[in-house]
């Protein structure tokens, strides 16, 4: 079965892409009103993207190799859709609400969520990892799609809350739900279209199609391409070249503009590709070419916006060297801060089960402690080790 | 004091117009919940005085219903979604069990879920397949939520209240098939509130003696506290004395309370319409083992659904506990 098969022929026609793989921005018709969206970009707003995007990469690359040293259990690249994730996080506002899924680095480092606070999920020091109110970044969801609901939740409560289309730009808020291919197959995926659909709810839709569920491709998932998803549901789709940090933004700035206004929820289908293995535990090399990889390879989405940045004479080779040097000490502080978090206390595993006391985990609580306290008092223990 | 004799469905109305005039963040949300009132018209008149923003007919999803209230909660909402049925709850177990169950836990108490999953359940009505089920257990399995079912209409209004303003989730179970049971209802009772502290007693987690007695305590929740004190009237009359203890809450589970019945009588029958397989019976049976060893002068017996799909209409009443069978396990209890 050809992957591509039921996505291929749409992929270039329907997308909305405004910088080429060689970094020279496009005229087609089609963009048009998307080049109008990212008209005011200068040089400071892209050279903001690339470092973004730069410093998600070393984030990317530095937390598998932590996971490679046995410092991280577990951990999913992002590498390949940081134009995505960037572009489109450059298009929030303060106000607004991001629901990620988990492989949204780059979002997460737009929101400005600390480096190290990312990994306490993956290091197995928390399950969360941040306040999500620190950020108006919610907490990574790992059930496939779940968060698209509550993202819609959160945004018929921003609706209700008075913040939508009151033509103050600081007020009206948006939500962002992200997601991928193969969530889109979830039932919660498309309860969250019918909620948002019938409530003209404040919500984007932002699927990454990287092309790849583990190790299913999209064509597993759809027979239609993923932006027409929404058609069927009264909720406008489009689909952007999610490898162009422009257009990924602009698609990302229309809608949200859309959803701040009343206008309610839109699907942007995001045509990216997922370089890396889904999680460190994952081999690629099972189901998918070499070929196909160093394809999208020639499409990496930050040679791109380098190659727009020398085009267009933004690139200054002490900013990028700068711009490296960042990389380099955030690599450093992920190394030293990653393996000086201090393990929780056993007796933290008690701790906000619920927000009132609940008297069984209150007895457990003290049946452990006790326990605890016993067995470090325990002599036997010594005589035991001593009889080994 | 303003105590009024009314039905259960009605008590429990009467506890939801409460709780939205307490707090306009608070709102109902499920299927058929506006104009209908619900198929049970538990929320009947709400809608038309509280409006279509606090009382809101969603799409026909489980999950979704329970998914957006879990984002509203997390905007500051209090959402009480009614399920129609409890054998429809599961297209939200996924979103009850993973999400609203765990994000007080995963965000270290940063996000707080308040929100009142009200689930009809329990069988005798003759309906058909899941209608009837008492799903309970796997949620009283689950940390992170509470599991409340009351047997009266006066806990009818003041437990819905006591739901609606506790900032942990709460799956609120309505036994159906009391629904129309009548009883005095005092609208001023307090609305009960925890303090983090624990300095007050629980709210939502304290047991009841529904009737007092000496020789064997029977244990029961929901729509077999009816079924119990039932029981209780016909053992008074040869003879037995028999306390009922009203659970009202599985988690927590009020075990003092049972304890101390126990170790009074020396026996004890938990009754449930659940499959008594895996259910809040066995683990009663183990903890009342384990706290009353020494007072127990039988088994702890348990009175309950088998371990089949809940059968056809016509033959219900052979599945559910009746006051036969809890007096046959009572004299199987005296027999030691």
């Amino acid at each position: 079965m050809n992957p591509d098969a039921s996505q291929g022929a749409a992929a270039e026609e329907d997308l909305v892409q405004l910088v080429a793989p060689d970094g020279r921005r496009t005229d087609g018709e089609q963009a048009a009103a998307y080049r109008d969206r990212a008209a005011h970009l200068g040089t400071d707003e892209l050279r903001a993207m690339y470092r973004d995007m730069v410093l998600t990469r070393r984030f990317d690359d530095e937390s598998t190799a932590l996971q490679r040293q046995g410092e991280l259990g577990l951990y999913p690249q992002g590498r390949g859709q940081e134009a995505a994730q960037v572009g489109s996080g450059h298009a929030l506002h303060p106000q607004d609400f991001v629901f990620p899924s988990y492989r949204e680095h780059g979002v997460l480092q737009v929101r400005g969520v600390d480096p190290v606070d990312r990994l306490r999920i993956y290091r197995g020091t928390e399950h969360g990892g941040w306040d999500p109110a620190d950020h108006n970044v919610h907490l990574n969801t790992l059930v496939l799609g779940s968060q698209t609901l509550h993202a819609t939740g959160y945004a018929l409560g921003v609706q209700r809350d008075g913040l939508v289309g009151t033509g103050d730009p600081q007020r009206d808020t948006a939500v962002v739900t992200y997601f991928g291919d193969g969530a889109s197959s979830q039932g919660d995926v498309n309860e969250a279209l019918v909620f948002a659909a019938v409530n003209n709810a404040p919500v984007v839709f932002f699927c990454q199609n990287n092309q790849w569920a583990i190790s299913e491709p999209t064509s597993r998932q759809t027979r239609v391409p993923l932006y027409k998803r929404g058609e069927g549901f009264g909720i406008p789709g489009v689909r952007v070249d999610g490898n162009d940090v422009l257009a990924s933004y602009a698609v990302m700035a229309e809608a949200l503009e859309r959803a701040r206004t009343g206008g309610g929820p839109t699907f942007v289908e995001a045509y990216t590709y997922r370089m890396g293995a889904h999680t460190t535990s994952d081999d690629p090399t099972r189901y998918r070419e070499r070929a196909e990889e160093e394809e999208w390879a020639l499409r990496d989405p930050i040679d791109r916006l380098a190659a727009l940045l020398r085009a267009e004479d933004r690139w200054d080779d002490a900013w990028a060297a700068d711009v490296e040097a960042q990389a380099d000490s955030l690599a450093e502080r992920l190394r030293a801060d990653l393996r000086a978090l201090e393990d929780p206390a056993s007796t933290s595993m008690f701790e906000h089960v619920y927000a009132t006391p609940h008297s069984q985990v209150e007895a457990e609580r003290a049946w452990f402690e006790a326990y605890e306290h016993d067995t470090a008092q325990d002599e036997r223990d010594s005589s035991r080790e001593a009889a080994r | 004091m303003s105590t009024q004799t009314m039905t259960f469905a009605k008590a429990l109305t009467a506890g939801l117009r409460a709780s939205l005039e307490a707090d306009d963040h608070v709102m109902i949300m499920g299927e058929d919940v506006g104009r209908l009132g619900g198929v049970f018209r538990i929320t009947d008149g709400l809608q038309k005085d509280f409006g279509e923003h606090r009382v809101v007919d969603t799409p026909l999803a489980e999950s979704g219903i329970v998914g957006t209230a879990i984002g509203l909660a997390m905007r500051g909402y209090r959402p009480i979604c009614e399920i129609q049925f409890d054998g429809f709850v599961f297209p939200a177990y996924d979103q009850i069990t993973t999400q609203l169950a765990k994000l007080h836990y995963r965000s270290r108490g940063a996000i707080r879920l308040p929100v009142v999953v009200r689930i009809p359940y329990g069988g005798g009505i003759g309906a058909i397949e899941h209608h009837s089920e008492s799903p309970e257990a796997l949620f009283a399995h689950t940390p992170g939520l509470r599991v409340v079912s009351p047997a009266t209409p006066q806990d009818a209004y003041d437990m819905i209240r006591a739901a609606v303003v506790s900032p942990d989730p709460v799956l609120f179970f309505e036994p159906k098939g009391r629904y129309w049971s009548k009883g005095e209802v005092d609208l001023d009772s307090p609305v009960a509130t925890a303090t983090s502290d624990g300095g007050t007693p629980d709210p939502l987690g304290q047991a009841r003696i529904a009737r007092a007695g000496t020789d064997v305590t029977l244990v029961a929740y929901g729509p077999t506290v009816a079924t119990a004190l039932s029981a209780a009237d016909a053992l008074a009359a040869e003879g037995t004395s028999a306390e009922v203890v009203d659970l009202r809450s599985l988690s927590p589970m009020d075990v003092p309370a049972v304890v101390d019945s126990v170790r009074r009588t020396g026996r004890c029958v938990v009754v449930h319409e659940a499959p008594t397989f895996f259910g809040a019976g066995a683990e009663l049976a183990a903890r009342v083992t384990e706290e009353c060893f020494y007072s127990l002068e039988a088994p702890v017996l348990r009175v309950g659904g088998f371990h089949t799909p809940y059968p056809v209409a016509k033959i219900e009443h052979d599945y559910l506990p009746s006051t036969d069978r809890v007096l046959d396990a009572v004299d199987r209890a005296l027999a030691h």
